[in-house]
C-alpha cells in the first residue's frame, strides 16, 4: 500500500499540478425519466480521505458506480490517477479497490474463499494471496469465521468480508460505498485505523455515508451531493464554514420540516 | 378486523401485479393451469353423482385426505410457504388473536391453491346432491374440510418455521423435493397398476380414513346419502374436533412464535480451507472454475440439476420397459449432454449482482467464459461418456455406439460454446440466490422464453451435421456414417466451443457493465 509519486516526465521544468486520484467531469446518468446524476464534476486529491455525503436518493451510489466502471455513464469522463475508467478499464481497475453497496456477494463461498477469489481474479500470485488473506481476516476480526459460508454471516461481517475483497490487491484508490453500515463499533474503529494508516502512507479513500458526525471526524475532504449535483466540495473546514457539518449539510440540502403540527403527539 | 385482513391480502396481490405486468402473465398462466386441473376434478365429481354412493364416497374421502396431505407437506418441502400474511408482521399491531387467526385462515383462500381447493371441495356437494339432507351434509363437510386444510398448513408451517428458516434445511429439502417430482411418471404408473389390482383395498382404506381426522369431513355427504345419519353425526363431531384442535394448536404456537422469533442456530466454526480453490490452478480461469464448481455442489439451484441427471437413465429405462422399445434409452447420453451444457446458459443470471465482483476486478471475458465452461465440463464429460456407453450393455446393438458417442460429444461441446455466448449477452429469469429453486421471481418472461427457445433452435442448427449422420446410419443401417460422426462430433464441437468462448469473452469485455445493469433490474 505504499504510494509511488508519479514519475516526472521530461526535464524538471515547471512542476506539473499533481494528478488527482479521481477526477470526474460532467458525469450524468438518466434512468428512464429520472435524472439520477446531473453533470457531476469532482476532483479527489491523491492522499486524501474524502467523504461524499448526501440525502437518500442523491445519486451517491450511481456516481460512485460510474466512477468505478460498474455503470456506464450517459455523459462525462472519470479519470483514476489520470487513467480513463471507460477508455482503459483494465488499467483503471487495477488501481482501484471497490466496496459497492447493494450488490450481492458470491455468498456460498467461505470467507477465505471469497477473498482468495477476489485476489485470483485479479491475476495475483497464489502465495501472496494466501498470506494477505490471512492478514486481512485477522485485521478485520474474521479469523474465527474464515471457514463459514458468507451466506451465514451477519450484515456487519458481510460488509467486512467485502472490504477485505476490495483491499486484497493493495489499490492506490479505495472507493467505499456505505462501509460502516451495520458494522459494530469495535470493528468500525478497527476499519478506521486501517484506513487512517492507508491514507497516511499515501493511499486515497473515498467513502459515502449518511453519518455526518463520522465524516467530520474521519475525513479531511468532503463533497455534499443532492439531486444529482455537487452542492459544495473542498476540505471539511472549508465546507462546514465554522458550523458543524451536520448543520451545514441541512442548510445546503434544505428540506427540514418545521416542527409545527403533530400537537396531538404531546397530548398522550 | 377480519375484513381488513382480507382486504390487505387482496391489495398485496393486486399491487404485486401492478408493479410488474409480467407477473400478471405469470399469475394468468398459473390460473389457467389450475383452472384446467380444477375443471377436470369438478367434471369428474359431478359425473360421480350418477354413480354408486360407495364408489363416490371412496373417491371423495381419498381425494380429501390427499388434499390434506398436500397442504401439510408441500409448503414446507418446497420452501414455498405463502408469507404475504406472515403473522410475524403483525407483532407490533395489537390485533386480537381470534380475529387474527380468522383473518389469516380466510386469507389462505385468496390465491390460486386456496381458491382451487375450495372450488373442488364445493363440487363434492354436487356429487352428493341426491337429497336435501345429503346436500347440506356435504356442504358442511366441504367447508370443514377446506378450513382444516388451511389451518393444518398454517400449523405445519408455524411449527417448522425455525427449521425451515435454517439455510441448510432449505437447501436440502428443495433439492430432495425434486426427486419425487422427476420420477412422477414412473411413480404414478406403478401406483395406478397397483390400484387397478386392488379396488377392495382402496374401499377399505377410505372407509377407515373416514373415521379419522384425515377423512371425516369429506365423508359427511356420502354417509348421509347412503342412509347412515348416525355415522355421519359421529364423523361430524370428529371433523369439528379436528378443526378445533388444530386451531387451538395454531393459536398456542402463534402466540409463542410472536414473542420468540425463530432462532437460526449458529453454524459450526471451521478453519478456512481453500477447498476447490486449492485444486484448480491459481489463475483467473482456474479461480472462476473453482468458484463455479463450488456452486454446482453448494447452491441448490445448481445442485437440483445435478440430482436430476442420475434420474434420467432411470426415467428412460422405465419408459423403455413400459413400451418395450429401448430406442430413446440409447440416446440418454446426448440428452444429458444437452441438459448439462445448456445449464450454464443462465450462469450469469444465477450470479445475480454478485457478478459485480467480476466487473470490478476487471477479469478478462475469455477467462470468465472458459472458467465456467471448464467447471461444467469437469463432471459433464465423464457423465456423458458413461451415459453414452452404459445403455449399450443393456440393449446391445453396439454398431450404433460410435454415432451416439459422436453426437453426445458434439452436443456437449457445441452446447457449452453456445451457452458461453448466450450468457454473456442475455439475462434470463431465474430464482434469486438463496431462494427456493421453484420460486421464479417475476421478470422478463418474454426475453427468458425467447433466449431459451431461440438458443435451443440455434443449437439444433449447429449440431445438424451430427444429427444428419446419425439419421443416415439409422435409415441405411450402414456403420460408416456412425464412424464419421465419432470423428466429426468432437472436432466440430471443440471448434465451435473455442469460437463460442472467444465470442462470448469479447462480448463480455465490451458489455460487462450493461450486463450488470440488467442483472440489477432483474434482481
Amino acid at each position: 500500500m505504499t504510494y509511488q509519486p508519479p514519475a516526472p516526465d521530461g526535464p524538471p521544468a515547471p512542476p506539473a499540478p499533481p494528478v488527482p486520484a479521481l477526477s470526474l467531469r460532467g458525469l450524468a446518468k438518466r434512468f428512464g425519466d429520472k435524472i439520477a446524476v446531473d453533470g457531476i464534476a469532482l476532483d479527489v486529491p491523491a492522499g486524501s480521505f474524502y467523504g461524499v455525503v448526501g440525502p437518500n436518493g442523491a445519486g451517491k451510489t450511481t456516481t460512485l458506480s460510474m466512477a468505478t466502471g460498474l455503470l456506464r455513464p450517459d455523459f462525462g469522463t472519470a479519470l483514476v490517477h489520470g487513467v480513463d475508467v471507460w477508455q482503459e478499464p483494465l488499467r483503471a481497475k487495477k488501481l482501484m479497490g471497490i466496496l459497492p453497496d447493494g450488490v450481492r456477494l458470491f455468498d456460498r463461498l467461505s470467507g477465505t474463499q471469497l477473498v482468495t477469489y477476489a485476489g485470483l481474479l485479479r491475476g495475483m500470485d497464489k502465495d501472496v494471496v494466501t498470506s494477505r488473506v490471512r492478514e486481512l481476516l485477522a485485521a478485520l476480526d474474521l479469523t474465527q469465521d474464515a471457514g463459514t459460508l458468507v451466506v451465514d454471516y451477519s450484515a456487519g461481517m458481510t460488509k467486512k468480508i467485502a472490504l477485505a475483497s476490495a483491499l486484497i490487491h493493495a489499490p492506490r484508490l479505495l472507493v467505499l460505498d456505505e462501509p460502516f453500515e451495520s458494522v459494530d463499533p469495535v470493528s468500525a474503529a478497527n476499519i478506521r485505523d486501517i484506513l487512517d494508516r492507508y491514507v497516511a502512507s499515501g493511499g486515497t479513500v473515498i467513502v459515502s455515508s449518511h453519518v455526518m458526525d463520522l465524516v467530520q471526524r474521519m475525513c479531511d475532504h468532503v463533497a455534499v451531493v443532492a439531486g444529482g449535483r455537487v452542492l459544495a466540495a473542498g476540505t471539511v473546514e472549508e465546507v462546514r464554514a465554522g458550523v458543524s457539518l451536520e448543520d451545514r449539510f441541512v442548510q445546503l440540502v434544505g428540506g427540514r420540516s418545521q416542527a409545527e403540527g403533530l400537537e396531538w403527539l404531546r397530548t398522550f | 378486523m377480519v375484513a381488513h385482513l382480507l382486504r390487505l391480502k387482496v391489495t398485496l396481490l393486486r399491487n404485486s401485479v401492478r408493479r410488474n405486468p409480467w407477473q400478471l402473465v405469470g399469475l394468468g398462466i398459473g390460473a389457467l393451469y389450475a383452472l384446467g386441473v380444477v375443471g377436470l376434478c369438478v367434471v369428474g365429481l359431478l359425473l360421480l353423482r350418477g354413480q354408486d354412493v360407495a364408489l363416490a364416497q371412496t373417491v371423495v374421502v381419498l381425494g380429501g385426505a390427499a388434499a390434506l396431505l398436500g397442504w401439510a407437506v408441500i409448503p414446507v418441502a418446497a420452501s414455498a410457504a405463502d408469507l404475504t400474511l406472515d403473522p410475524a408482521r403483525f407483532t407490533t399491531f395489537a390485533v386480537p388473536t381470534p380475529q387474527l387467526l380468522a383473518g389469516l385462515a380466510l386469507g389462505g383462500l385468496i390465491g390460486i391453491p386456496g381458491a382451487a381447493t375450495a372450488l373442488v371441495a364445493l363440487a363434492t356437494v354436487g356429487t352428493f346432491s341426491r337429497s336435501i339432507p345429503a346436500t347440506a351434509a356435504a356442504l358442511v363437510g366441504a367447508v370443514l374440510g377446506v378450513l382444516t386444510c388451511i389451518v393444518l398448513s398454517r400449523v405445519v408451517t408455524t411449527a417448522t418455521a425455525g427449521l425451515a428458516s435454517s439455510r441448510r434445511f432449505k437447501d436440502v429439502s428443495a433439492v430432495a423435493f425434486l426427486i419425487p417430482l422427476v420420477l412422477m411418471g414412473p411413480i404414478i404408473g406403478t401406483v395406478a397398476r397397483g390400484i387397478a389390482g386392488s379396488q377392495d383395498f382402496l374401499t377399505e382404506l377410505a372407509s377407515t380414513l373416514s373415521w379419522t381426522p384425515a377423512g371425516a369431513a369429506f365423508s359427511l355427504g356420502g354417509d348421509v346419502a347412503a342412509g347412515n345419519p348416525g355415522a355421519a353425526a359421529v364423523k361430524f363431531v370428529v371433523a369439528l374436533a379436528t378443526l378445533a384442535g388444530l386451531a387451538l394448536c395454531w393459536k398456542i404456537m402463534l402466540q409463542r412464535a410472536l414473542v420468540t422469533p425463530p432462532y437460526v442456530g449458529t453454524s459450526r466454526k471451521r478453519a478456512g480451507g481453500l477447498g476447490l480453490f486449492g485444486v484448480f490452478p491459481a489463475t483467473p480461469t482456474g479461480a472462476v472454475a473453482a468458484r463455479s464448481l463450488s456452486y454446482w455442489l453448494r447452491d441448490p439451484r445448481y445442485a437440483g440439476a445435478l440430482v436430476v441427471v442420475p434420474l434420467l437413465p432411470v426415467l428412460m429405462l422405465f419408459q423403455g420397459s413400459q413400451s418395450g422399445f429401448y430406442g430413446p434409452f440409447q440416446f440418454v447420453g446426448p440428452v444429458t449432454a444437452f441438459l448439462l451444457a445448456w445449464s450454464i446458459s443462465s450462469d450469469v443470471s444465477y450470479d445475480s449482482t454478485a457478478f459485480a465482483l467480476h466487473v470490478s476486478t476487471g477479469v478478462r471475458g475469455l477467462h470468465d467464459r472458459l472458467g465456467r465452461a471448464v467447471a461444467c465440463l469437469s463432471f459433464a464429460l465423464p457423465v456423458v461418456l458413461l451415459f453414452s456407453i452404459g445403455p449399450f450393455f443393456f440393449t446391445g446393438g453396439w454398431d450404433r455406439l460410435p454415432a451416439v458417442l459422436g453426437l453426445a460429444l458434439g452436443v456437449l461441446f457445441t452446447g457449452l460454446g453456445l451457452a458461453s455466448v448466450v450468457s454473456a449477452r442475455y439475462t434470463v429469469n431465474v430464482p434469486l440466490p438463496g431462494d427456493s429453486p421453484f420460486k421464479k421471481p417475476p421478470g422478463n418472461v418474454a426475453q427468458t422464453l425467447a433466449v431459451q427457445f431461440g438458443g435451443m433452435g440455434v443449437l439444433m442448427v449447429l449440431v445438424a451435421p451430427e444429427l444428419a449422420l446419425v439419421a443416415a446410419q439409422f435409415i441405411t443401417g450402414s456403420s460408416v456414417p456412425g464412424w464419421i460422426t465419432l470423428v466429426l462430433g468432437p472436432v466440430l464441437g471443440v471448434a465451435l466451443f473455442v469460437v463460442g468462448v472467444r465470442v462470448g469473452g469479447a462480448w463480455l469485455d465490451r458489455r460487462a457493465p450493461e450486463l450488470l445493469a440488467q442483472l440489477a433490474v432483474d434482481r
